[in-house]
């Protein structure tokens, strides 16, 4: 079985004065793509937010490769080989979709280069002059997905690739999660759309409140599929 | 010769030059404070003042250790935009959590405190700066003096440079990137608070570097900067706070007009510009170049 790559134990975080995540478990192993599931509020997005280091308060645990990140600011953990899709996508609107693209910096070798990411998404390297925010919201999807792969990150946070976008666009997010898990980057996804989650993840946490509280593998999601709907409220 | 509406060519195009001439310094100072104010959202009130210190920091390079204009042209800005560094990490970098007005406390208190240290050593009647490119050309319908030019091309050359920067280069990027969404920028791998000292440390520079452009043609004294930053402030808010090309293209424009009012109408020469901003932010809130959030 491979090394553990993320370790997350006892996390607890807090936006202001409003406590979100009360000790929250869980790890990852080199290669793995992870799921977070649960409903809004559960603090799938804030525990993303914390592997990060983008939130002002945080305590427990965060070992990535083995290393401490908790008191870490964001930039030095970015360049231990963590890279972030956030939510809103955030595609920078002064910047054009090739200078979007090229934005992080490397952090590692091992990246993918300009032109494998502009093969893995042929529609960016039409509009690559364009105002990065002037694109379809599966294309500003594809960016900041894109953008993160040159930067040799080994692993990636993804929150809600697939929110708000058209089934045929998520069904082509999806070949592309597989892509980056065969070519090995270890991925962490949060998502709200299970039958999308269950299609290319190796495992599921459950999170509720603040916590884990479970931990389904794929194979075992048909016998669980009752306590699963529980849980998500489906 | 020709004449045009009654007015004698030499005054027309002798107070376009002069307009031309404070439209370069409008420029190279609103340029400087758009981009400290697209990275820091602090309105840097002390940028009269960082002027003030390019001009004196040039003076006394000449009076004391005899270093001529052109090595205090580069010398000079990078003393002063070092100056700034230390302000911004010892004293702005505590205030950007909090609401703009301290920015602006801060800021314009430290121009007054510096303004007055200056006024308190040296005075305030002023010491002359010698022209290092005496003579000029005669052009015919008007005499152009050879440092007046070099001026004019300079500030050109240094606002397209700033630009070219700030819109084409990968360090540029960053700049407009962290300008938008710091926070993420900072996820990148990014050293955010490094760019930012650096961002405050450039447009301390490009005042001071205006500064030292402007010796040779005024007195060089502790107050010089005090009525020019008000005008700038103007440029900025026409311009479009935080627009590059705003500020140097309003610059430029804002001292023509103003140059041509004092041929035309030489009373409101004092007030047009602030004319020009209250019509500007009637029609465009956000100012001619401005984008609205």
């Amino acid at each position: 079985m491979a090394e553990t790559l993320l370790k997350v134990a006892g996390l607890q975080a807090w936006y202001g004065e409003s406590h979100i995540l009360h000790g929250v478990d869980f790890e990852i192993r080199r290669g793995e793509l992870v799921t977070l599931l649960g409903r809004n509020g559960a603090g799938k997005t804030t525990t993303l937010r914390s592997i990060m280091g983008i939130l002002g308060k945080r305590t427990g645990s965060i070992a990535f490769d083995s290393k401490e990140t908790i008191g870490m600011s964001s930039d030095h953990i970015a360049r231990l080989g963590i890279a972030y899709c956030p939510e809103e996508r955030g595609i920078f609107s002064s910047l054009n979709v090739d200078e979007n693209l090229r934005l992080p910096p490397i952090v590692k070798p091992g990246g993918l280069s300009i032109e494998e990411i502009y093969r893995l998404f042929p529609n960016l390297l039409e509009r690559r002059y364009s105002q990065g925010t002037k694109l379809s919201g599966g294309e500003q999807q594809m960016l900041a997905i894109g953008r993160i792969l040159r930067t040799g990150a080994d692993l990636l946070l993804l929150d809600e690739p697939t929110e708000g976008l058209a089934p045929v666009i998520v069904q082509r997010i999806g070949e592309i999660i597989r892509q980056l898990k065969s070519r090995g980057f270890t991925i962490l996804l949060v998502e709200q759309n299970f039958h999308f989650a269950a299609t290319v993840a190796d495992r599921h946490y459950v999170m509720e409140d603040g916590h884990v509280v479970d931990m389904v593998a794929s194979s075992d999601v048909q016998q669980s599929i009752g306590k699963l709907q529980t849980y998500l409220g489906v | 010769m020709f004449e045009l509406l009654g007015i004698p060519p030499q005054a027309l195009f002798g107070q376009l030059l002069l307009g031309l001439i404070n439209g370069a310094f409008y420029a190279m100072l609103s340029l400087g404070l758009a981009v400290i104010f697209g990275m820091l959202n602090v309105i840097n009130f002390t940028h009269g003042a960082q002027y003030m210190m390019g001009a004196f920091a040039a003076w006394l390079l000449l009076g004391i250790l005899g270093i001529p204009f052109w090595v205090s042209l580069v010398v000079a800005p990078v003393i002063v935009g070092l100056f700034g560094i230390v302000l911004e990490k010892v004293l702005l970098k505590r205030i950007y959590h909090l609401d703009h007005l301290y920015g602006f406390l801060l800021t314009f208190g430290l121009a007054l405190v510096i303004e007055g240290l200056f006024q308190w050593k040296w005075g305030s009647s002023g010491a002359p700066y010698p022209n290092p490119i005496p003579g000029g050309f005669n052009l015919g319908f008007m005499f152009l003096p050879t440092y007046r030019a070099f001026v004019v091309v300079a500030a050109l050359v240094i606002c397209l440079a700033t630009w070219y920067g700030i819109e084409r280069t990968r360090l540029g990027a960053y700049l407009r990137a962290a300008t938008e969404n710091p926070t993420l920028v900072r996820a990148f791998g990014i050293n955010v608070p490094r760019l930012i000292t650096l961002t405050y440390g450039l447009g301390v520079g490009l005042a001071a570097l205006a500064g030292v452009l402007a010796a040779p043609i005024q007195q060089v004294s502790a107050l010089m900067g005090v009525n020019l930053v008000l005008v700038v402030f103007a440029v900025v808010v026409i311009g479009g706070m935080g627009s590059i090309m705003g500020s140097i293209v309003t610059g430029f424009g804002l001292g023509l007009i103003e140059g041509l009012t004092k041929v035309f109408y030489p009373p409101a020469s004092n007030t047009v510009i602030f004319v020009v901003m209250a019509l500007v932010l009637l029609i465009k809130p956000a100012g001619l170049f401005g984008q609205t959030k």
